[in-house]
């Protein structure tokens, strides 16, 4: 049977460095076809090509058995393959449902026709929203709903216009579990109606659960391919980086020392987080978990002075933690956030600048700065934490990985000798590899002294790196886990608890 | 009703209140302002920046700008009135040449922009000077006069309702419809949202994006050819510095200069308010030397209340986790 999709010896250079070499897969249909590889392996430019964004330097590709080249994101859409990006494409100005109809609004009839028809574009929104099990007003508008709706009507998006080949890239990075199992059962319903699905995750779990088959790249060739059955997790990992990754998670070079670093006594902010107390000890990474919505990256927005708080109080080394951002950055404390590409990077400056950014000021000599001591931090800093970049000054931040932005994002941080590090999902979107050197990175820094508040929905990551986890529900600390009574079940369970008895209605 | 739906009420009609607050502290200040009469010439008057402004807000939309306008507005209304004096073309015709020539400036513009990705404010920037250029070429800087019938246009009513107030209210109803109302129009407000995104969805982003200048433009010329059928006699130094009314009047009403926020509402909204301000300046006698300083005042009150309306916006926009205390 002739495969829906067909790569052919397909290879692309930039500039002489090869992206992609002599790869040759067929994507059968109906399969989910799972792609891994670590960040930069070639899977962005593998699924450019598909989009026409990036044409092929050799080989060539076949759908459904004819020769497929597309010159534009139009071409691959007229085929009936639809894209959803790691980043959404949605406009938070327009409701749900002219999101869905953007590029084909239902009319009006008659002298009317130039208008669109409101209510059958309701009508044809709720019918697929209700395919995803999604109950939300097709009257909404985007910018209202949480990142994991955002995300859902993303998808709803590609079932209405009956794709035949549905490309979704890291699509569960900003959900919570819920909403992550209602995206599984709608890719399931798409399996059921033979559709074919090009499934790119780093979560290795959601790829052997999802996937029919699964392709690993590496440096941009094809390194395995197979049934999903001969692929368990350690092999996945092993095929991916070329080696056994014996332990993504680094033995802690030294154990938390007594002194306190921070002290939240009671803080309060209306709607967000309710009296919250916690301490962080010098060396002491500690994990705060939390579904999406229990108000773990509300608090650390409190901690850093970017939202009021309207009552407690937070201690930096003894002494009070007050005014802005910029005044407690100051005072020693760091924050990586959540959202590197909006709030954590300036994406189009040069990696250098990026670096050099929280900790300018030292640089200036006069009026001036100092160009070389800057250069030199900078590549400092690059080694510090292994940064795999080409040149430090001309290369934007944007060229980079994600893993090696991210890097670039605590790697700011360092000169400015944080006391308190808060990390808000520091390996989002950040491949195998490249995590187990930010992990590095955060035991480093603890045995220098700091304070590490780690904010993470991935439950693995805390219970491998941390001394203590914290678990937030609804705005408060519902519980507290030291190492050793670390159990996933139990931990998760205190993170659902209070969410399941919050039922509408309930007294809070 | 709680205090902050209350204050949700206020900020959402931010731009309703201030029109309301100026005329009403107006009112108090002259008597005689608010009767009918000066109240119905204060919209007679807007309607020339306001016509504009609609287009203005199409442009505003795509996080563009058209700095043009003002020179649109001598040009084409200037190769209307020499059609008609020199082929002897009536009303209709010469009304149609106008806003065809708006039209066609709006896409020389377009196509600069669109076509050698120049950004729009450097493109329009020279266009407001090789357009105005062309124009005293063509006049040698002499006024035009325009025939009595196009007087006869100009100040006509229809049911009583001045002309002036009929095209802009017919124009900013069709504004309205089209933003509101078909794929164009929300295709507008998406590309200003997020042009990659735009892009990415397939959109039309070219035609989109050429389609704003054109229509600014076309306004342009319309509101040109509304005023000057007032007067009769086209100077050459019309609508010069217009530009600027014509911005802040869609801004004023609550259109984002980022792009993506804003309707047919905010042009209509913003010129009654700066023609208000400026014939209630007159009306109270203020020093005429003082009277662009106090207008200038109030456009920045008015840019700064509509920030405190946006970050509020955002804050009710925040997500809330659990019911507040």
């Amino acid at each position: 049977m002739t495969p829906l999709l067909r790569f052919e010896s397909l290879g692309k250079d930039w500039f002489g460095v090869p992206a992609l070499r002599d790869l040759t897969l067929d994507v059968p249909e109906g399969a989910v076809l799972g792609v891994i590889g670590e960040n930069g392996a070639g899977k962005s430019t593998l699924m450019n090509m598909i989009g026409g964004v990036t044409p092929p330097s050799q080989g060539r590709m076949l759908w459904r058995g004819e020769p497929y080249a597309p010159l534009s994101a139009a071409d691959a859409k007229a085929r009936g393959i639809a894209f959803i990006h790691q980043e959404l494409n949605l406009f938070t100005n327009l409701s749900v449902a002219e999101n869905l109809f953007l590029d084909a609004f239902p009319r009006r009839r008659g002298l009317l026709r130039p208008l669109i028809d409101r209510r059958a574009m309701r009508e044809a929104a709720r019918a697929v929203l209700g395919r995803l099990n999604l109950d939300l007003s097709p009257e909404r508008e985007v910018g209202t709903l949480s990142p994991g709706e955002r995300q859902l009507v993303e998808i709803a998006r590609a079932l209405h216009r009956d794709a035949a080949l549905l490309i979704l890239d890291e699509p569960t990075t900003s959900l919570t579990p819920r909403e992550t199992e209602r995206l599984f059962a709608a890719l399931d319903g798409l399996r059921a109606e033979g559709r074919t699905v090009i499934y790119i995750s780093h979560i290795l779990g959601d790829v052997r659960r999802l996937a029919s088959r699964v392709a690993v790249l590496r440096d941009g060739r094809l390194v395995g391919e197979g049934a999903v059955e001969e692929f368990d997790v350690p092999r996945m990992i092993r095929t991916m980086i070329g080696r056994d990754l014996a332990q993504v998670y680094p033995t802690r070079s030294a154990p938390p020392r007594a002194a306190p670093v921070l002290e939240v006594a009671h803080l309060s902010a209306p709607g967000t987080v309710e009296d919250v107390s916690l301490t962080v000890r010098e060396g002491e990474i500690l994990g705060l978990f939390g579904l999406m919505g229990s108000g773990r990256s509300e608090l650390a927005r409190l901690l850093m002075g970017l939202d009021p708080a309207s009552r407690g109080e937070v201690r930096l080394g003894g002494r009070p933690l007050l005014g802005g951002p910029r005044a407690r950055v100051r005072q020693g404390l760091a924050f990586v956030t959540e959202n590197r590409r909006e709030e954590g990077l300036m994406m189009d400056a040069s990696i250098r600048d990026n670096l050099t950014l929280p900790a300018l000021e030292r640089f200036r000599r006069g009026l001036a700065l100092d160009r070389e001591a800057l250069a030199d931090t900078a590549q400092a800093l690059r080694e510090a934490v292994r940064l795999k970049a080409q040149d430090l000054g001309r290369q934007p931040v944007r060229a980079l990985s994600g893993g090696n932005q991210q890097k670039v994002v605590i790697g700011k941080w360092l000169p400015t000798a944080p006391r308190l590090l808060i990390l808000d999902e520091p390996t989002r979107g950040v491949d195998v590899g490249a995590r187990s050197e930010i992990y590095a990175i955060c035991d480093r820094l603890a045995a220098d002294g700091a304070g590490l508040l780690v904010i993470s929905s991935e439950l693995d990551e805390l219970m491998g790196l941390c001394d203590r986890i914290l678990v937030m529900s609804r705005g408060e600390v519902v519980a507290a886990f030291d190492r050793e009574e670390f159990e996933e079940r139990r931990i998760v369970a205190a993170a659902f608890r209070q969410a399941e008895d919050a039922a509408p209605g309930a007294a809070a | 009703m709680s205090r902050d739906a209350l204050l949700d009420i206020v900020v959402r009609n931010g731009a309703v209140l201030v029109l309301l607050l100026i005329v009403l502290a107006f009112g108090v200040l002259t008597p005689g302002f608010l009767v009918p009469e000066s109240l119905g010439n204060v919209v007679k008057q807007a309607s020339f920046i306001g016509i504009a402004a609609v287009g203005m807000v199409f442009v505003l939309l795509t996080a563009g700008i058209d700095l043009s306008v003002g020179s649109v507005m001598y040009l084409a209304p200037l190769v209307a009135g020499l059609l008609m004096r020199e082929a002897g073309v009536d009303v209709g015709v010469a009304l149609l040449a106008c806003v065809a020539t708006g039209a066609a400036l709006g896409a020389v513009n377009a196509l600069l922009i669109v076509g050698l990705r120049v950004i729009p404010f450097i493109v329009t920037l020279a266009t407001l000077f090789v357009f105005r250029g062309f124009g005293t070429w063509l006049s040698q800087s002499q006024a035009v006069d325009f025939p009595d019938a196009v007087r006869g246009f100009g100040l006509g009513a229809v049911l009583g309702v001045p002309l002036p107030i009929l095209v802009f209210a017919l124009v900013a109803l069709l504004a309205h419809v089209v933003l509101r109302h078909t794929a164009f129009g929300r295709q507008v407000t998406a590309f200003g949202n997020d042009p990659l995104a735009a892009r990415k969805a397939g959109l039309p982003v070219r035609r989109i994006e050429a389609a704003v200048y054109v229509i600014s433009g076309a306004s342009a010329a319309l509101a040109g050819f509304v005023l000057i059928a007032q007067i009769g006699r086209l100077d050459a130094g019309f609508g010069e510095g217009r530009e600027f009314d014509v911005i802040a009047a869609a801004v004023l009403g609550g259109a984002s200069l980022f792009g993506g926020v804003g309707g047919a509402g905010s042009a209509v909204l913003g010129a009654l308010i700066i023609q208000t301000v400026k014939a209630g300046l007159v009306f109270s006698g203020v020093n005429l030397y003082l009277q662009p300083l106090l207008q200038g005042g109030v456009i920045l009150l008015a840019v700064f209340l509509d920030g405190l309306r946006q970050s509020r916006l955002r804050l009710l926009r925040r997500r809330v986790i659990r019911p507040r205390a």
